[in-house]
């Protein structure tokens, strides 16, 4: 029987008054494709920002490959193994593409101080591969800041998967993207991912998507999660149906 | 492509600086002195300007360059050390450890408060210096004609000597500085100016960064200000005050973040421009130099250098 990669236990945030997650526990094994869903301000985004250090919880505990990563930061966070990527694309606007890609490349190994020169051939070609692997090879020499909404996410993805991080967060990656585009971008999103080896976790607001790309789902409701299981299972379950996905689909 | 990151081919320009330096040789001795003190203020700005490319603004950078210009000034005149070869590692070593120091504070702040507090620390060393009657209170002190490595040059042959330390102790900072900018180090201070959030969730400590670059713009401008205590042979705590920074700030902004030579000439652009203009119209300097400013700023928001790189591509 193998361990959990990644469990939280019992987390919990509260801003102020606000109540924005509470007893969440959840365990995640290794290869997992899970999406995570619920109407704005349940609390989906506070979720990944307490496991990646950018908040810390006000309780519980965060686990990660069996060490306890409560408290550490985003820097740590990613060090040990944990990366993601943003509602809203966080890239270097003022770099080309190619050297976002560089950038994040040297920062998960090579922040020290040294005499060697950090933008190598080497490096250069890992990078252009990278940007192959998520189809934006074309785009490599212009400026990130210029690029439409949809492509900067690809691109803060892409980033998110430099050094093969073992779990990925991603925070509705297709928001922002048209809907005859979202399967497109899930395709050059979660292919290079899964090839890496990594467990991912998406938030996703699109039934079809969740369908099509996810072999788990967990529902936030008002900061606590309302179901969690296989995708038919919850997809159909009444509450989830009521609190979670509305009428429109029902 | 790579508009920002690339100084693979800066090197290139550190050599036409090394010429120019080996011509300014043999100019006339006042255009001479100009090019010299010039170079050593310039490695000042050149501090200031990689702060710039973490998107900070230090307002006391004149805090290192006293710093070691006082290092070199108290060995020589109090302690009678007056070889290079021990006062210039020396002036390094004060500004490295002062700002090893401050940097563990500063690399906390951005913004305005960097540049408030940068000001504040320096207009504190002002402070304290001004206090100081046996170290010449405003006027300073002078300092005795120094050693080469055990070699006295006479009378006549000083300028060439200081002329000659100082060109080679420049052109060590700026290859220093560009190895520096393509380490991981260096080339992430963009990424700092840019997106600290996103650097971090990339594995990198912003804080960090900031404080190494802070301790790197110290040792610089420390071994300027050890440069210029040696050329002008007097200290004083001018070299403090928040003008002296402004014009280091001055210049890196004139020259901007492309290449680490482009501080050190646009230093010396600056005297030329001085020099003739008080010549021409003493009255008309600032407004000279404001419009000068101005016009930077307006039509070349990335530098003087922004001409070269433009002619590059
Ligand atoms: N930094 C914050 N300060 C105060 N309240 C916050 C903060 N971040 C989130 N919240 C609140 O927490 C709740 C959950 O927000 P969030 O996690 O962003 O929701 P979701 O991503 O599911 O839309 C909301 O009520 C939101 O207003
Ligand atoms: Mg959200």
């Amino acid at each position: 029987m193998s361990a959990p990669l990644f469990r939280t236990i019992g987390l919990e945030k509260t801003f102020g008054g606000v109540v924005a997650a509470k007893d969440i526990s959840i365990d995640v094994m290794s290869g997992e494709r899970i999406a995570i869903i619920g109407s704005n301000g349940a609390g989906k985004t506070t979720f990944v920002n307490m496991v990646t250090g950018y908040l810390t919880p006000s309780a519980g505990q965060i686990l990660f490959d069996g060490h306890d990563i409560t408290g550490l930061d985003p820097r740590q966070t990613a060090q040990a193994g944990i990366r993601r990527s943003f509602q809203i694309a966080q890239v270097f606007a003022e770099m080309t593409v190619l050297e976002n890609m560089l950038i994040a490349l040297i920062a998960g190994q090579d922040g020290r101080p040294s005499a060697r020169a950090a933008i190598t051939p080497e490096r250069i070609d890992i990078a252009r591969s990278a940007l192959d692997r998520f189809g934006l090879s074309v785009i490599a020499d212009t400026p990130a800041g210029t690029l439409p909404q949809g492509t900067r996410k690809q691109l803060d993805i892409a980033m998110a998967a430099v050094g093969d991080p073992r779990l990925v967060l991603l925070d509705e990656p297709t928001s922002g993207v048209s809907a005859d585009e979202k399967m497109a971008m899930m395709d050059t999103a979660i292919a290079p991912l899964d090839a890496s080896g990594a467990t991912i976790l998406f938030i996703e607001h699109d039934m079809d998507v969740v369908r099509r790309y996810a072999d788990r789902v967990i529902a936030f409701y008002e900061g606590t999660v309302l179901a969690d299981g296989n995708v038919a299972v919850v997809l159909e379950d009444e509450k989830v149906r009521k609190y979670v996905i509305g009428d429109s689909h029902a | 492509m790579m508009p920002t990151l690339d100084f693979r081919r800066d090197h290139l320009f550190v050599a036409v600086l090394a010429l120019l330096v080996i011509v300014g040789f043999f100019l006339p001795s006042w255009m001479r002195f100009l090019i010299q003190t010039a170079m050593a203020s310039g490695l000042v700005a050149l501090g200031v300007m990689l702060q710039m490319r973490a998107g900070l603004v230090s307002f006391g950078q004149g805090l290192f360059f006293c710093i070691g210009g006082y290092a070199v000034g108290l060995l020589a005149a109090k302690a009678g050390i007056t070889d290079v070869a021990l006062l210039l590692p020396a002036a390094a070593l004060a500004a490295l450890v002062i700002g090893l120091v401050l940097g563990l504070l500063l690399s906390r702040y951005r913004e305005i408060f960097y540049a408030m507090l940068t000001l504040a620390v320096s207009m504190i060393l002002y402070g304290l210096l001004v206090k100081a009657a046996s170290l010449g209170s405003t006027d300073g002190f002078n300092i005795p004609a120094v050693s080469y490595f055990g070699f006295v040059p006479d009378q006549a042959a000083r300028p060439d000597w200081s002329y000659a330390l100082t060109g080679v102790v420049v052109l060590a900072g700026c290859l220093g500085a560009l190895a520096y900018l393509r380490s991981g180090a260096g080339a992430m201070l963009d990424a700092v100016r840019e997106n600290e959030i996103r650097l971090s969730y990339l594995g990198t400590s912003p804080r960090v960064l900031v404080f190494v670059v802070y301790a790197v713009a110290a040792v610089l401008s420390g071994l300027g200000g050890g440069l210029w205590a040696i050329s002008s042979g007097h200290v004083d705590p001018e070299m403090t005050y928040w003008t002296t920074s402004g014009q280091f700030v001055f210049v890196a902004l004139l020259a901007g973040r492309g290449s680490v030579v482009a501080p050190v000439m646009a230093y010396f652009l600056l005297e030329l421009l001085r020099t003739y203009a008080l010549d021409i119209a003493p009255n008309a300097w600032q407004l000279i130099l404001g419009s000068a400013m101005l016009a930077v700023i307006v039509l070349l928001p990335r530098g003087l250098w922004s001409l070269v790189a433009r002619a590059r591509t």
